[in-house]
């Protein structure tokens, strides 16, 4: 029952992942370990689609990789299973809205929270760096330093990243111009 | 009841399916509708619930709309606008997915995705630099997040135990932290 089985694993998210769409990227990228649903270049296919799409990023995250594992309806099962603990959760502090508002136990969680959901995002964003800007395989086989790099990605990682901190223009800017380079530079 | 519901779904569809990126990016319109047009709530009230929202699991732009759907009608009225706010993405991405995969083999969309990839990298980096910059306060947030970023890349630990321990962390810090302030209060 892959229907059942995405549902359950896209509940746990949506119960888990603390800080908004984002943040459900270190849990995608472990559910692709522990199951063999999908890759980890998906994932960056993934990022790049939520980002050029409308709509919150986290539940296009949840849609495409449920479309990916079980079609049509894969998307829907795992996009409602990410939003039924937001649900359940909002109706309950709805109806006690002013305990939960000023609350230090919530406060301090946070505290720990805000840092550890940076690091699981930045380890995510070393995977994707991996995936996108390393050649793993063809290290491994001829053990040469050089071969493990791609020069002509590196380089245009760091003008990349430039240009997002320069020009602070919406995402899917950088994700259309990254698109017709990687064409023209077949990379 | 149920011409509310429709309101209430068709609304969160159209927020859906025009705003890019979710969460802050949506305040606008949901600013015109919900206080302007329908006069449902005030700009305060929406705040808080945009506040409240970054607290809690789950994706952002839909906590804010099970916050004012069951404002407005219930349960109800929270169920149906989180699933006018995901319609959209379900439809959109759903036909991405089911073209990108008839055209994964073709050399310039390969390209084009290895270059999307390099930029998806860029943009996470941008995305945890300005998370650190407001997450990570002290010598205390250094630390949590440099330890999760070893443990999420090094260990098979599922980023689920990591959020908990975190969290329990977060409020075992404060709760030290406070007694020491009272203790020095006290002298």
């Amino acid at each position: 029952m892959i229907y059942l089985q995405l549902f359950w694993e896209f509940l746990k998210i949506g119960l888990f992942a603390v800080g908004g769409g984002m943040a459900t990227l270190p849990f995608l990228q472990d559910l692709a370990e522990s199951t063999g649903w999908y890759s980890q270049s998906l994932i960056t296919d993934m990022i790049a689609i939520s980002e050029s799409t409308p709509g919150p990023i986290g539940i296009n995250m949840a849609t495409y990789v449920g479309c990916n594992v079980a079609g049509f309806f894969g998307g829907v099962v795992a996009t409602m299973g990410e939003i039924l603990p937001s649900i359940v959760i909002v109706v309950l502090i709805s109806k006690s809205l002013d305990r939960f508002r000023g609350s230090k136990l919530v406060d301090s969680a946070f505290y720990g929270l805000r840092p550890a959901v940076t690091g699981l995002i930045a380890a995510a964003g070393i995977s994707v760096v991996q995936v996108s800007m390393f050649h793993m395989d063809l290290y491994q086989q001829t053990g040469a330093l050089l071969d493990l790099f791609d020069f002509k990605k590196l380089i245009f990682f760091v003008l990349a990243f430039a240009a997002i901190k320069k020009f602070k223009l919406h995402p899917i800017v950088y994700i259309a111009c990254a698109a017709v380079i990687g064409i023209v530079l077949a990379f | 009841m149920l011409r509310d519901l429709l309101i209430l779904y068709t609304l969160f569809f159209r927020m859906g399916a025009v705003t890019f990126g979710g969460g802050y990016a949506m305040l606008p319109i949901l600013r015109r509708e919900i206080i302007q047009n329908h006069q449902w709530m005030d700009e305060e009230t929406i705040m808080d619930y945009y506040a409240l929202s970054q607290g809690l699991p789950g994706i952002i732009a839909i906590n804010v709309s099970v916050f004012i759907g069951y404002r407005r009608r219930g349960i109800p009225g929270g169920v149906a606008a989180a699933l006018g706010m995901v319609s959209p993405c379900i439809i959109i991405i759903s036909i991405i997915a089911f073209f990108l995969s008839s055209f994964q083999d073709n050399p310039y969309v390969q390209h084009a995705l290895a270059g999307i990839s390099v930029c998806v990298a860029a943009l996470i980096l941008d995305a945890v630099i300005s998370m650190w910059k407001k997450g990570v306060k002290d010598a205390f947030g250094i630390v949590v997040c440099l330890v999760m970023l070893c443990l999420s890349v090094f260990t098979d630990l599922s980023p689920i135990l990591l959020v908990i321990a975190c969290a329990l962390l977060g409020i075992g810090a404060k709760k030290i932290t406070g007694s020491v302030r009272k203790e020095g209060e006290g002298k």
